[in-house]
């Protein structure tokens, strides 16, 4: 292991330094938990109180642009998890090019998005834009459709964040004129939260695009 | 090292297995068992991702506890959110 032994202040061994890494990393991760719950919760009562209303919403989002964007996803939190296993050891390129795989991996769910996105505008789903005439016969069902945008658009935000956080990582983790690297635990924390954002949007497609007769 | 790549990688195959199941399941005629299948693999899927890649499997049991500390909380608004609605007599099914 290569890893950065140096204790920092007010630390009094690399075990306690390390826990507080992880500690504080999991509890902003709590927090962008409860952002996401707040919406999940929302999308509960309304199921409660309108069962049809998810069915009928479902049927106006593309089942297989989600499959597939889940699958992207996944597959982008695989090369996170193997870049930071790798840099550790000092292999820093292999971590660089298993990075910039991961942010592919983000861009290409943006562009999937996009897509789907376009599809819905031109049917008229997006509220306040487009079409005049909605193809959502029932309001219960528009709410569901209202919730869609807020809630995969929060998370595309977040997915952008960490294309950005990533692809930093992943040209610093190049740089060879002197300056130090980013350590190993920079890119396990910008992992942890990679990878949160994918559980987010392991939730939300089966809670939105699956829900059938 | 050798080992953790072979976990890491069986691990994205379980979450590819899942997802195709949940996808596959969503056009089974199991009726009212929908929601609870499409529920219970995400939270089969949330586990492995939680467990292995964000690393829980190795840290102590306190960062465990923070680190799910907030699924504990949500369980109990989604949980007094749903005993209202139902209390109350609008549930509809």
């Amino acid at each position: 292991m290569t890893e950065d032994l140096v204790v920092h202040e007010p630390y009094a061994g690399l075990e306690q330094q390390r826990e507080a890494d992880y500690l504080g990393m999991y509890v902003f991760l709590g927090s962008e938990i409860m952002l996401f719950g707040g919406l999940f919760a929302a999308l509960f009562t309304v199921r409660l109180l309108h069962p049809q209303a998810p069915i009928e919403a479902a049927e106006h989002f593309k089942l297989w642009l989600g499959a597939a964007n889940t699958a992207v996803l996944l597959t982008s939190s695989l090369f996170v998890a193997l870049a930071t296993l790798v840099v550790r050891d000092g292999r820093r390129r292999t971590a660089s090019v298993l990075l910039a795989l991961a942010v592919v991996c983000g861009v290409a769910f943006l562009c999937i998005k996009g897509v789907e996105y376009r599809l819905e505008y031109l049917e008229g789903l997006m509220p306040g834009v487009g079409p005049k005439i909605s193809p959502v016969r029932s309001e219960p069902a528009g709410l569901i459709v209202d919730l869609y945008f807020i809630a995969t658009f929060l998370h595309a935000i977040h997915l952008s964040i960490g294309v950005g956080l990533l692809a930093t990582l992943a040209i610093l983790l190049l740089k060879r004129d002197g300056a130090a690297p980013p350590r190993p635990i920079t890119v396990v924390m910008a992992g942890l939260y990679w990878h949160l954002v994918d559980i987010v949007w392991i939730f939300l497609f089966p809670v939105l695009y699956l829900p059938r007769p | 090292m050798a080992r953790e790549i072979r976990l890491y990688v069986l691990v994205w195959v379980a979450l590819m297995a899942l997802l195709t199941a949940t996808v596959a399941l969503t056009f089974a005629p199991i009726g009212p068992f929908k929601t609870a299948s499409n529920l219970g693999i995400a939270a089969i899927k949330a586990a492995l991702v939680f467990w292995v890649y964000m690393h829980l499997s190795r840290r102590p049991g306190l960062e465990r506890i923070a680190a799910v500390a907030a699924i504990a909380w949500l369980g109990i608004l989604l949980t007094l959110t749903g005993t209202d609605i139902v209390s109350r007599g609008w549930f509809q099914g």
